[in-house]
């Protein structure tokens, strides 16, 4: 079959690799129908994530139909099911699962003792990342073998297209935990850096769940374009001053709750010295990430607010300032999204117009041309923001 | 063996394996930047373990320390064009160039009994400095945002009943989960019947 293949930086590749099969009575395998490229995509494909291999393959926003079903997933699975496959691999039986933790599941990481080392327990196992989370091979190819799949599976019904259903995989879930971690009230201001997919994701969330104000930040007209669309006021950070206009827009009292939609990756520019630092600390490995929305939202963030991460993180992070977040009383909620918490309710969503995440997509191709959309994303070419491919 | 098959030890049974590579992402510009990134590491080492020597062969004498601290430089330059930020790297190597360029002709005089390795490695740095322009042009036309990236998506609402009677839609039918809930009210945490509860209404 092809997949797109992982052999270094910078370096994807549609190559023809050996056909998934089923290793466990648990398992299933799917024919891709759809799959994307996700944001965080680019952080394995920059190399930032520890414990990638070559020959590894990418891609953890899939939906396709099952094709093969092993035997002890045929109670809840058959072929001939549409489904779309959570990013995150979730047994549903261990105390995090049945907390509705599914992004920390105990038992699906198949190299848990590497994620036990890593993080200090292990993590859920996840779709075409790195080792540290097992290492499963992705979405991004014409098969997918799904382990646990009589879990990790969100049926789908027939007669909406691909486009609508495809990003209950991750982005639309992320987007709305991203919210509903902000414990929205009605009359709250919700900042959100960074309109990247997820953060397009996130305004509509907060403004289903009923904020009054939605700011987003970004620096491309085209991202910021697509947030006013949805009734956010926007922020151009490269010509205008995050914190100055946070606090006009909030009569000086910065914003009730602060969305991270950027994560590891900030922009770098002149006009924000610590995003130099922390890239050129990046290169030298002497940081993971560069935080820089971090200590923004820790700065602007209204007292006893509430701050959300959602845009990934992978390590160490410098110059975090915790006095600054202790004394105004902030509280943090962050997590991988746990995807099926809110799949069945999203679904309803979507069935029931009242979302329709195909809004995003702004390029589809098929999956021999993974590789240049991999780097026209990256660059954000031809105002790129969300690939969709077909095999 | 590849990497890529090599990596199938770290793999199990039932995993895809490459059998055929397909064309790469990276394009010819950031090869050529990986290889002088490469090429950068090495003179940078030898610059800064046989200072001596280097001077010693192009008649640069007294003009080790330099030398040593040229060599940090191209080990400096040599991080960045490795990165993915190779613009900035390839464009530190070029500055870099040109100070090699100003030292190599203080070595070109008729005195000089290294003349001739002086010339030559002359001619390596003006190679070397078309390769690094080489590279910085296709970096910077293969990775920019070509004219038209600026598109307007203001018709992307993605709430189909229109923004703003979409506001608090989810309200009506979901509630916060317990464990997520981050707001509260001090009305909210006193014992039931209390004053303060009251006239917190």
């Amino acid at each position: 079959m092809k997949a797109l293949v992982w052999h270094g930086k910078e370096d994807i590749r549609c190559d023809r690799v050996s056909d998934p099969e089923i290793e466990h009575p648990r398992d299933a395998i799917i024919k891709v129908t759809s799959c994307a490229i996700c944001g965080s995509d680019l952080h394995l494909f920059h190399n930032l994530v520890p414990a990638m291999l070559p020959g590894d393959i990418m891609g953890h926003e899939t939906m396709g139909e099952v094709v093969e079903v092993g035997s002890e997933a045929k109670g809840k699975l058959k072929k001939g099911d549409r489904v779309v496959i959570p990013f995150t691999i979730q047994c549903g039986e261990c105390d995090q699962c049945r907390r509705g933790n599914f992004s920390v599941c105990q038992r699906t990481n198949r190299k848990g003792e590497l994620g036990d080392k890593a993080f200090g327990h292990r993590t859920a196992g996840l779709f075409g990342y790195t080792h540290l989370t097992g290492g499963y091979p992705g979405g991004q190819a014409e098969y997918l073998r799904v382990p646990f799949s009589d879990t990790t599976h969100v049926k789908v019904p027939d007669g909406i297209e691909d486009e609508k259903l495809l990003f209950l995989s991750d982005i639309l879930p992320t987007g709305w935990q991203a919210a509903v971690q902000t414990d929205i009230q009605p009359g709250d201001t919700v900042a959100i850096w960074g309109c990247g997919p997820v953060g397009q994701m996130a305004i509509r969330s907060a403004i289903l769940l009923g904020a009054e104000q939605v700011i987003a930040i970004d620096c491309l007209p085209e991202r910021l374009s697509m947030a006013a669309a949805a009734g956010a006021i926007t922020v151009n950070f490269e010509t205008e001053s995050v914190v100055e206009r946070l606090n006009e827009l909030t009569g000086g009292e910065g914003p009730h709750k602060c969305i991270d939609a950027v994560g590891t990756e900030s922009h770098v520019s002149f006009g924000q010295p610590d995003t130099l630092l922390d890239r050129a600390k990046q290169m030298l490995m002497q940081e993971n990430d560069r935080p820089h929305v971090l200590r923004e939202m820790i700065y602007v963030c209204r007292p006893a607010g509430v701050i959300s991460i959602i845009g990934v993180y992978l390590g160490l992070v410098d110059k975090i300032p915790m006095g600054q977040a202790m004394n105004k009383g902030l509280t943090f909620r962050m997590a991988q999204a746990h995807v099926p918490r809110w799949t069945d309710d999203l679904l309803r969503r979507i069935e029931d117009n009242q979302i329709d995440p195909s809004f995003v997509i702004t390029h589809k191709a098929d999956l021999s041309q993974g590789p240049e959309m991999y780097a026209k994303f990256r660059d954000k070419a031809d105002g790129c923001i969300k690939v969709m491919l077909q095999p | 063996m590849s990497l890529a098959n090599l990596s199938g030890i770290a793999r199990s049974k039932g995993d895809p394996r490459v059998q055929h590579k397909g064309p790469s992402s990276l394009t010819s510009a950031d090869r050529l930047a990986r290889a002088l990134g490469w090429f950068s590491i090495g003179l940078g080492v030898a610059e800064l373990v046989a200072p001596g020597r280097i001077a010693r062969t192009l008649g640069l004498e007294g003009r080790e320390g330099l030398i040593r601290a040229y060599g940090a430089r191209e080990l400096a330059s040599a991080i960045p064009t490795l990165s993915i930020d190779k613009q900035a790297g390839l464009a530190a190597r070029i500055a870099g160039d040109a100070l090699d360029l100003g030292t190599l002709s203080t070595a070109l005089h008729r005195d000089n009994p290294k003349l001739n390795n002086a010339l030559i490695a002359t001619a390596l740095v003006v190679g070397v400095t078309l390769l690094d322009i080489t590279a910085y042009a296709g970096v910077k036309g293969a990775h920019r945002r070509t004219r038209g990236s600026n598109r307007d998506y203001s018709d992307r609402v993605g709430l189909p009943r229109g923004a703003q009677e979409s506001r608090g839609l989810a309200r009506e039918d979901f509630e916060i989960p317990a464990d997520y809930k981050a707001e509260g009210r001090l009305a909210d945490a006193l014992p039931a019947g209390s004053s303060e509860t009251n006239s917190e209404g």
